[in-house]
């Protein structure tokens, strides 16, 4: 009888803490535990008792990578518990800043925490010592989506400018034209990148995965829509808490995702490229056609051609909303609070992010609900760990640890939004 | 060119992590033109969220994001005090304990049943604390996010063994070297400007938006008057406590005037 036991502690290049334990025997994974060790911050609990005004900033501070994510959701959740509606050149502005935050934390994601484990490097920095060029250029397309995200927000990490509503001050033309001029340039830079990333070796692995992620009739959804699943059943955002509903497992501060009662579903770059792919920008379509990414993609290693598409398609879709802009005749639409629940939904670089606030006619905040991609992630990359490692049971222990730290690091898990991840320790005995 | 090889005389920076939203380590990597001039004049050593490399201790200088939430985490903080020569915190959650120190004015246990069906999974402190409160701290940088520029500025600081320049004077300051108008004056839009410390370069009054306090009080505040000013634009007992409890909710100042507020609010 022979025991195995591997653990990775302190997963690196990662948001957030978290680590991965798997315990097997004579070849069979008996136990596998992703754990998020990451404290928890209560944010549901902190946020009651605040005004219907405040979620945006403090909803912000869940994760540094994707504030602009949380601000989103949280604005939407908001506005429509009030019956606001935010559209038109607002709305554009929104999905502009929404964009610049895409183009940031792939760009991050690509570059500095992913490509390295292709070309067997520690870190980007690390990296940049044999392909300086190459980390150059990274750097240069994650400024741009900073500096995008800047000039719309203020500054790149927990911007200012997001209110319920709209914005305080929405930017001039001229404002814009900086950001622009680098988006030229990072559209080229994004373009090179899909040919670049999809040249690596990627292990022959597809898995059969059902994908959620919002869809939306005018564009590749980003910033609002309804839900839509690989199952063919979607559903609006309202319907949210009659189909997704989280657990709680012993290992994890990250609560478990299950849709209508399954677990491991798939949110984030695969799920929505699977479901929405024709929506891509005419450039982001061809990028995509050139290196045959095809019309879905399951092998979760060749993720990373799908984020460095959609750079593509949030620099194309950005300089086209610059070029169109009109500076709105106010910054920000009324929002009068009344007693509702509203509920709010859009895609953070990592995938579906929900928010449901209930409210009281003072505009006080009664109960607060976040589902992060993470969470949803959860189950199915513990699935995927387990399809991965039980047929590599025979590799040295070494190996085969670099390998689950890949696997998870192919979905870009934020630990950090553990509002409600990983150390990978595998336990063959 | 340097003939030295000796790497051991390249100062070893670590980035550690506790409580927080990775938003003031990634600042670091957000230094997109200065980051790889910076990795030859030290060795980044320590960073998880950005390397899987993990040198062993000890450090020149460990740059700590997060509070103390848990009980590992306080003995964690005493291991990194332990293998780090200088010790500076950076953000809100190192400095004062972040927005998850609301918990201070609450009870955790109620709070923990509120997110989690079975809280004993949980493992929780009653507060949250900034890094201060448990091992002695070289420098402690201030915002929800620190700023870029001071963080580049604490650096080379302390690899050129000087103290960092960074100013403790109000948002008000910068408010008038950036030439914005005063928002609180020309609008009536209640503003932290006068208590709040600088650093952010007065990003919200540039937005015609009142400064939120995320770098935390200045020096010697004048919160009293303050209050007074916010009371005439119309800020309810409610709303000035709220005001106050935001990202920097423990630092003694705001932590008075939040809790004075409520004192007021009950007399009323």
């Amino acid at each position: 009888m022979t025991h195995k036991t591997i653990r990775v502690g302190g997963l690196s290049r990662v948001e957030g803490e978290g680590a991965l334990t798997v315990r097997a025997r004579d070849g069979r994974v008996t136990g596998l535990e992703l754990r998020i060790y990451e404290p928890p911050r209560f944010f549901e609990a902190l946020l009651r008792g605040r005004s219907h005004t405040e979620p945006p900033d403090i909803t912000a501070r869940i994760c540094g990578i994707c504030p602009v994510a949380y601000q989103m959701s949280a604005c939407q959740a908001i506005e429509s518990a009030c019956g606001a509606r935010v559209s038109g050149p607002l709305r554009d502005l929104r999905l502009l800043l929404y964009y610049g935050e895409w183009i940031e934390s792939h760009a991050l994601h690509v570059y500095l925490l992913h490509a390295p484990d292709f070309l067997g490097y520690e870190s980007g920095i690390a990296m940049a010592a044999d392909h300086r060029d190459l980390v150059e250029r990274g750097l240069s397309l994650k400024k741009a989506g900073n500096a995008l995200v800047a000039a719309i927000g203020g500054r790149p990490i927990h911007p200012v400018n997001v209110k319920v509503g709209g914005f305080y001050r929405v930017p001039t033309r001229r404002e814009l034209a900086p950001a622009a001029e680098r988006l030229r340039r990072a559209r080229e830079v994004a373009v090179a990148t899909v040919s670049w990333v999809a040249g690596f070796d990627f292990p022959d692995i597809e898995h059969d995965y059902r994908f959620l992620a919002l869809s939306h009739p005018g564009e590749y959804a980003i910033l609002s829509g309804s839900v839509a699943t690989s199952d063919g059943e979607g559903f609006d955002v309202h319907e949210w808490p009659a189909h997704v509903t989280e657990e709680q497992v012993p290992h994890s501060t990250a609560l478990h995702a299950r849709l209508d009662g399954a677990a491991g579903y798939l949110v984030g770059p695969m799920a929505r490229y699977s479901l929405n792919s024709a929506q891509l920008s005419a450039l982001a379509r061809q990028a995509a056609a050139e290196v045959s990414l095809g019309q879905y993609c399951r092998n979760p290693f060749r993720g990373i051609v799908v984020r460095a598409v959609e750079i593509v398609h949030a620099c194309d879709e950005a300089l086209r909303i610059i070029e169109n802009y009109t500076e709105p005749d106010t910054p920000a639409v009324p929002v009068e609070p009344r007693a509702a629940t509203g509920h709010g939904a859009s895609e953070a670089p990592r995938g579906t992010l929900y928010h449901r606030y209930r409210i009281d006619a003072d505009g006080l905040i009664a109960e607060a609900d976040i589902v992060p991609p993470t969470s949803q992630n959860q189950a199915r990359i513990e699935t995927d760990l387990l399809h991965l490692i039980e047929p590599r049971l025979h590799l040295p222990k070494e190996e085969l640890t670099a390998l689950c730290e890949r696997a998870i690091r192919n979905y870009d898990p934020c630990i950090s939004c553990s509002a409600h991840f990983l150390d990978l320790h595998v336990d063959a005995q | 060119m340097s003939t030295s090889k000796d790497t051991r005389r390249v100062p070893r920076l670590a980035v550690w992590k506790f409580a927080s939203c990775d938003g003031c380590q990634l600042t670091l990597l957000d230094c997109e033109d200065e980051l790889l001039s910076l990795a030859v004049k030290v060795e980044i050593a320590y960073f998880l969220e950005a390397s899987s490399a993990v040198g062993r201790g000890p450090y020149d200088l460990s740059l700590v994001e997060g509070s103390i939430t848990t009980p590992e985490d306080l003995e964690r903080i005493q291991h990194v005090r332990r293998v780090s020569k200088h010790l500076v915190t950076i953000g809100a959650c190192a400095t004062a304990g972040g927005i998850q120190a609301l918990r201070n004015f609450a009870d955790v246990k109620e709070f923990a049943s509120v997110v989690y069906a079975r809280p004993d999974y949980v493992a929780t402190l009653e507060h949250s604390t900034p890094i201060s409160a448990h091992v002695p701290v070289d420098f402690e940088l201030r915002g929800c996010p620190i700023d870029k520029r001071q963080l580049l500025e604490v650096i080379s600081a302390f690899l050129a063994g000087r103290r960092p320049v960074v100013p403790p004077h109000s948002v008000c300051v910068e408010c008038k070297a950036r030439g914005n108008v005063c928002v609180m004056v020309a609008h009536g839009t209640p503003c932290l400007g006068p208590v709040t410390q600088a650093g952010c370069g007065a990003l919200c009054p540039a937005f015609n938006r009142g400064c939120y306090g995320c770098f935390g009080p200045m020096e010697r505040p004048n919160v009293g008057a303050l209050n007074r000013q916010l009371r005439e634009l119309g800020m309810s007992t409610p709303e000035l406590v709220r005001v106050y409890r935001t990202f920097n909710a423990t630092e003694e100042p705001f932590r008075q005037a939040s809790e004075r507020a409520e004192e007021a609010g009950g007399r009323e």
